[in-house]
């Protein structure tokens, strides 16, 4: 299997006042194959969301290179940075950040307007969508008349509005308990499975990196471990 | 994005935030609601005046006596009743008549010429009609537009022969003679001092929509109005004992302009007044009336720009502070948008959009305010409402302008922020 996601030697640095520099990043190299589901586990500060940032193109680099289903993304402008972001990730945010004033179906179909889809394939394709994860009966309800977790579903349904490659989810289950977190992480692992996403997934919580096929652990910027998947007893030796 | 998705999702972030959609807008419906009503108003006025002056004919230009000693009126309606201490030598001369068509053969189609008697009345029974008797050459009924009903006008041989005929109008007719043939009729008129019979020989058509009724004439109810009867100018010289004319109106061929020709004339018969030390020419045409009301409306409208100009500019800095806060209550929102794939054009469009549909709406709720207050003044100032059109487009144009005038600035903020920030925004 080829790599959909190949970094190499990756720093990020921010500038914070003249002489001042810090590093987030030093020199992170990660690759995920297509199809595999990958986890990114962390203590809190230790660069993950800037990684997931990069990974996603909403963010760029200081140095290092990126290809992306072997697209050098750093040649890439801003607009076709937009285009990458609309047609091959789909992100899933620790706090949702669904459209408060519009229906989750709504929510569902933004992605699609800004694909310039047709009204009636945006619809039906939402329908699809919100039955897949679960919140087929919740269409017309906006997100303020929604539980975390059914939020979070809605927010999923809108990552695969396009049908992308990638699914990048921050600490999805973040903001949920840990029964619905659990909920949350089966759709995850139904899309990999089933539908043939690649998903990087953010957590803290082991049980759930244990159910990836792989785990990466981020210290302060640098990758200190990588491991495959499986009981959640072999994160223990991790220090986590 | 399509831009009918841009559209609809612009109207639905109006309407999350009725009140303040309505807030921001206000300053925009007040400016073009002014404006709308005003030249609504001034629609109606100049719609009326129109219609009065092409009943009047264009192309005449009245030449009257005018005193040199007091700051008469600049123009008189009609010519003075006789006897007003003007001597018969002061009168103007159907020498100076032809000496001026002979001046000025290309430019003169014919001379209207009328002569108040005064006012009166004919009374037969119960029946009355309340009148104004004038004599008048052949030519005043294509000057003043009359329109025949029935037999005949005045007539060159009706001058010579100094007959009491008289042409009565429909009105005084239904008054006097309902559905009775008046042709041939004799009409017993009072005037002041006068009791004179008069052989009906042709009844014209009454308009009341004509200049006197603009200048107020006419208060009293419809049966009393008064209308003219026309009599031939010989007799009315002679019932006045006048040699000549205090008044008379040049009607002027087709491409003349009335007013340089006007001036024209009224120089070249002042010279017969040069050592007149009462009186003197005055001539003015309609042209030159339709000209300064024209003039007089451009003017106001003028200010009325200038008034919306100032409001319609507070209203484009109420939409820019609105879209502001709303772009910073949005702020991760945009970011949420921009991960998923919105270009920074895109969301400059769409806040610019939503500017441009405040701005609208706000401009068609002023425009449907502004018509509604325009035809109820244009009603209380006793004009037919007219809409003007081209305001209405003007402001249809003009909030489209503001909206995007002031929703670029913050439009362009939003599109500029950076996505991770956006997203972090607390
Ligand atoms: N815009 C920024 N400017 C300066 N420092 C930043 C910025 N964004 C993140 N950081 C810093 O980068 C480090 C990593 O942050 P982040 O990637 O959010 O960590 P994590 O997601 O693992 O908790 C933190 O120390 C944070 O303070
Ligand atoms: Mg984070």
């Amino acid at each position: 299997m080829s790599n959909i996601i190949e970094l190499s030697d990756i720093c990020k640095r921010y500038f914070i006042g003249m002489p001042n520099e810090l590093e987030v990043l030093h020199g992170v190299s990660v690759s995920v194959k297509d199809g595999e589901f990958v986890s990114i586990v962390g203590e809190s500060g230790s660069g993950k969301s800037t990684l997931m940032n990069i990974i996603g193109a909403l963010d760029r680099p200081t140095e290092g290179g990126y290809l992306l289903g072997g697209v050098d993304v750093g040649a890439l402008t801003q607009n076709e940075l937009s285009q990458l972001r609309k047609k091959e990730i789909g992100f899933v945010f620790q706090t949702f950040n669904l459209v408060g004033r519009i229906t989750a179906r709504a929510n569902v179909e933004m992605p699609m307007t800004y694909a310039r889809t047709s009204k009636r394939e945006r619809a039906e394709r939402a329908e699809h969508l919100l039955g897949l994860v679960g919140m087929g009966d919740r269409q017309k309800h906006k997100p303020n008349e929604l539980s975390g977790g059914q939020k979070q579903r809605v927010a999923i349904a809108r990552a695969m509005a396009n049908d992308p490659d990638i699914i990048l989810a921050d600490e999805p289950t973040g903001a949920l308990d840990s029964e619905t977190g659990k909920m949350v992480m089966a759709i995850f692992r139904d899309l990999n499975k089933n539908h043939g996403k690649t998903i990087v997934l953010v957590t803290h919580s082991l049980t759930l990196a244990a159910q990836t096929d792989r785990i990466i652990t981020l210290k302060d910027g640098v990758v200190v471990g990588e491991r495959a998947g499986g009981a959640a007893e072999e994160m223990e030796g991790a220090g986590l | 994005m399509r831009f009918a998705d841009n559209f609809l999702e612009a109207i639905g972030s109006l309407r999350t935030n009725k009140m303040r959609s309505i807030l921001t807008m206000l300053g925009v419906i007040i400016g073009i609601t002014a404006v709308i009503a005003i030249m609504t108003i001034g629609s109606s006025m100049q719609g009326y005046l129109e219609d009065s002056m092409s009943g009047f004919g264009i192309n005449n230009i009245t030449v009257s006596l005018q005193s040199k000693n007091d700051e008469g009126p600049a123009f008189r309606v009609s010519a003075f009743p006789s006897g007003g201490g003007i001597k018969d030598d002061d009168l103007m001369t159907d020498e100076m008549l032809s000496d001026l068509k002979a001046q000025y053969p290309d430019e003169i189609k014919a001379f209207s010429i009328s002569e108040s008697v005064g006012q009166g009345q004919t009374v037969k029974g119960e029946a009355y009609a309340n009148l104004a008797l004038s004599g008048v050459n052949p030519e005043y009924a294509t000057a003043n537009s009359l329109t025949m009903a029935r037999g005949r006008f005045i007539s060159a041989s009706d001058e010579d022969s100094r007959r009491r005929l008289a042409v009565v109008s429909d009105k005084l007719v239904s008054n006097m003679f309902g559905e009775e043939n008046p042709l041939g009729k004799e009409l017993t008129v009072q005037t002041q001092g006068h009791i004179d019979i008069y052989t009906i020989v042709g009844v014209y058509e009454y308009d009341d929509g004509g200049l006197t009724a603009l200048m107020g004439a006419s208060t009293s109810s419809d049966y009393d109005t008064s209308t003219d009867v026309y009599i031939p100018l010989s007799v009315a010289q002679r019932v006045n004992n006048s040699h000549g004319y205090q008044s008379f109106t040049i009607v002027a061929e087709t491409g003349v302009n009335s007013t340089t020709f006007g001036a024209q004339a009224e120089a070249f018969l002042g010279r017969y007044y040069s050592r007149n030390e009462d009186y003197g020419i005055s001539a003015f045409s309609m042209e030159s009336i339709v000209e300064e009301v024209t003039s007089m409306l451009s003017t106001m409208s003028l200010a009325i720009a200038a008034i919306a100009a100032i409001s319609l500019l507070v209203g484009g800095i109420g939409v820019m502070n609105i879209m502001m806060v709303s772009i910073t209550e949005r702020t991760r929102e945009i970011g949420t948008r921009k991960a998923i794939g919105a270009t920074n054009a895109e969301i400059r469009t769409q806040f610019i959009v939503e500017a441009v549909v405040i701005c609208i709406v706000g401009g068609i709720i002023g425009i449907i305010l502004g018509s509604i207050l325009g035809a109820v003044g244009a009603s209380l100032l006793e004009f037919p409402a007219r809409a003007s059109v081209t305001s209405i487009l003007v402001s249809v144009g003009v909030s489209m302008a503001i909206g995007l005038f002031f929703g670029f600035y913050p439009a362009n903020k939003a599109a500029k922020l950076d996505p991770i920030d956006a997203l972090r925004y607390e």
